[in-house]
């Protein structure tokens, strides 16, 4: 058994229209170099399920996203993400604007193969208002609690980065917070996963075992991708690398912004992509940042 | 021992850190520097038992400072995950302080979007995050470094992300005891939503500030609380405790010019 794939072989898994979720936290261990092989891809009208940071304003400013379902969309040090801020304000965007909680009982209740998981979160607030698709439920016990019913989010495909991974499709995270990446793998019919590192086969001590979070039953591919998560966080191996966000960012408020972006860190390829930012021993050497 | 000689964000952190107090055993969640330092000082004075976090996954009984560590080391006690957030927030056994862009008189709040055209925001801002299941599930205290009628608005808020005692928003089969609101700290007073109906009230006033000024800078009708007092000054060994929270003063450049704590009418 041998999942290992191109980032490449596994984007063409994905057809227009498709529903694709990533794991990671806003800037924080998204897979990015699978992210910029979609952006060299011809897909589109994806809807995007994330709780979110760069992948989902790269997606938007490629005009690959006829959705968004988020949690939030973020790059922490620059508090709202600078494409997803934009695409907003023009009104283009068509969302589902999620309490962060509900975000996750949604691909919960995907895993669980449930129509649903009930919720407190989200009643009383516009977040009903602006998803008429929300529903609420009656307790069928005496309490008679009426609840939000959260709709399983399935997703087609998902893309998650992670420390290490084994050719048999065995992964772990070894950061501080494995985030929500076992929910997203779980809701997706068909999960990719980018790993700095991918050996042949685990042969682990019970202690480095512990960190693995999801079964490779879930796990369809592995890309090998190193500085897969660059420009996001990859504890404890590199931090976020604020330089290059910051561009990024400006980008958005630029003529051309985008485009320049694209060619400078997209069209090249991944190992173009680690040259024109510094290369790998300087990649390695970003600091995690301070909480 | 008290001391004139404080800022006002010093006055603040103090103010703010009387939200955590008597709260039991409680993650507190301080979001934001002074949010942050108010959650902190509470532990590390009147309010030992409060849990908290490094502000990434770990649990540690000494608060850690705000800023670059340098040389200082973090005591983890435990393990707390974003998952195991949730799992503690859907328990109800957490008080958040955060920094909401609106406030309307039911204390609902918004972190959404500023406009009338939710498709089409006139500014769009970070999202609801987890202020939806938060102000369902347990106490939420709100900090506000400007006091104005842009922050306390006139109607409600321009996208409710946070629930209030609006009682148009509830069904009568919906559990409304899971919610609390604690405190409200601004750069003027400190308030509450305990006036009959849950009706705003300013609890105290910060040196030089009057209640004619807050009212005048909110949207809608203030309640004076019966005893409404004049916000209670750092003391010293407070203030130490503060300068070892934040090492590198980053709580001077929280609010516009660091003013003083003491302010004279025409300087509020």
């Amino acid at each position: 058994m041998n999942k290992q794939m191109t980032s490449a072989q596994a984007v063409a898994h994905l057809q227009d229209g498709m529903t694709i979720g990533f794991g990671g936290w806003g800037p924080r261990r998204k897979p990015m170099a699978i992210v910029r092989e979609i952006l060299r891809s011809d897909v589109k009208d994806l809807t995007v399920v994330a709780y979110g940071g760069p992948e989902v304003g790269m997606l938007l400013a490629a005009g690959k996203v006829k959705k968004l379902i988020f949690g939030f969309a973020t790059l922490d040090a620059i508090p709202l993400e600078p494409y997803f801020r934009k695409m907003r304000q023009a009104g283009t965007l068509d969302v589902m604007e999620l309490d962060e909680g509900l975000f996750q009982l949604g691909l919960k209740a995907a895993g669980m193969r449930m129509p649903f998981l009930p919720a407190r979160a989200g009643l009383a607030t516009d977040v009903m208002t602006y998803n008429p698709e929300l529903k609420t439920i009656r307790s069928p016990y005496a309490d008679g609690e009426e609840v939000l019913a959260m709709p399983a989010l399935y997703l087609d495909v998902a893309f998650v980065h992670v420390n290490r991974a084994d050719r048999l499709g065995n992964t772990l995270v070894t950061g501080n917070d494995a985030y929500f990446d076992h929910h997203v793998v779980r809701a997706a019919k068909q999960a990719f996963v980018s790993a700095e590192e991918v050996v042949e086969k685990f042969e682990l001590t019970k202690e480095e075992a512990r960190f693995n979070t999801f079964e490779r039953s879930l796990v369809t591919g592995v890309i090998e991708a190193p500085f897969g998560a660059h420009p996001t966080m990859c504890s404890p191996n590199y931090g976020w690398d604020m330089k290059h966000l910051k561009e990024y960012s400006d980008g958005a408020s630029e003529e051309n912004g985008w485009a320049n972006y694209v060619e400078k860190y997209v069209q090249g390829g991944e190992e173009q992509y680690r040259e024109n930012n510094g290369g790998s021993a300087y990649l390695a050497s970003i600091p995690l940042p301070a909480l | 021992m008290t001391t004139s000689n404080y800022s006002l964000a010093e006055l603040m952190i103090v103010a703010a850190a009387e939200a955590f107090r008597d709260n039991g055993e409680v993650l507190a969640s301080g979001l934001g520097i002074i949010p942050r330092l108010a959650a902190s000082l509470a532990k590390m004075s009147h309010s030992p038992e409060l849990l908290m976090t490094d502000s990434e996954a770990f649990l540690v009984e000494e608060p850690i400072p705000v800023g670059p560590r340098g040389d200082y080391q973090p005591k983890y006690s435990g393990y707390m995950p974003f998952e195991r957030i949730f799992d503690n927030v859907f328990r109800g056994q957490r008080h958040a302080m955060v920094g909401p862009v609106q406030i309307d008189r039911w204390a609902q709040t918004n972190l959404s979007i500023i406009g009338d055209d939710y498709n089409k925001p006139k500014v769009a801002m970070l999202g609801v995050r987890g202020l939806p299941g938060n102000s369902i599930n347990h106490l939420n205290s709100f900090f506000v470094p400007s006091h104005n009628k842009r922050v306390f608005v006139e109607g409600e808020v321009d996208m409710v992300s946070s629930v209030g005692f609006k009682d148009s928003r509830w069904s009568e089969h919906m559990r409304r005891d899971t919610m609390g609101i604690g405190l409200t700290i601004t750069d003027l007073c400190v308030m509450d939503f305990k006036g009959p109906d849950n009706a705003a009230r300013v609890i105290s006033l910060h040196p030089g500030v009057s209640f004619e000024h807050v009212q005048n800078s909110t949207g809608f009708a203030l309640l004076k609380a019966d005893e409404l007092k004049q916000t209670v000054a750092p003391t010293a060994e407070q203030l130490k405790i503060i300068a070892q929270l934040d090492p590198h003063n980053l709580r001077s450049k929280q609010l516009k010019g660091n003013p003083a704590g003491v302010r004279t009418a025409e300087q509020v």
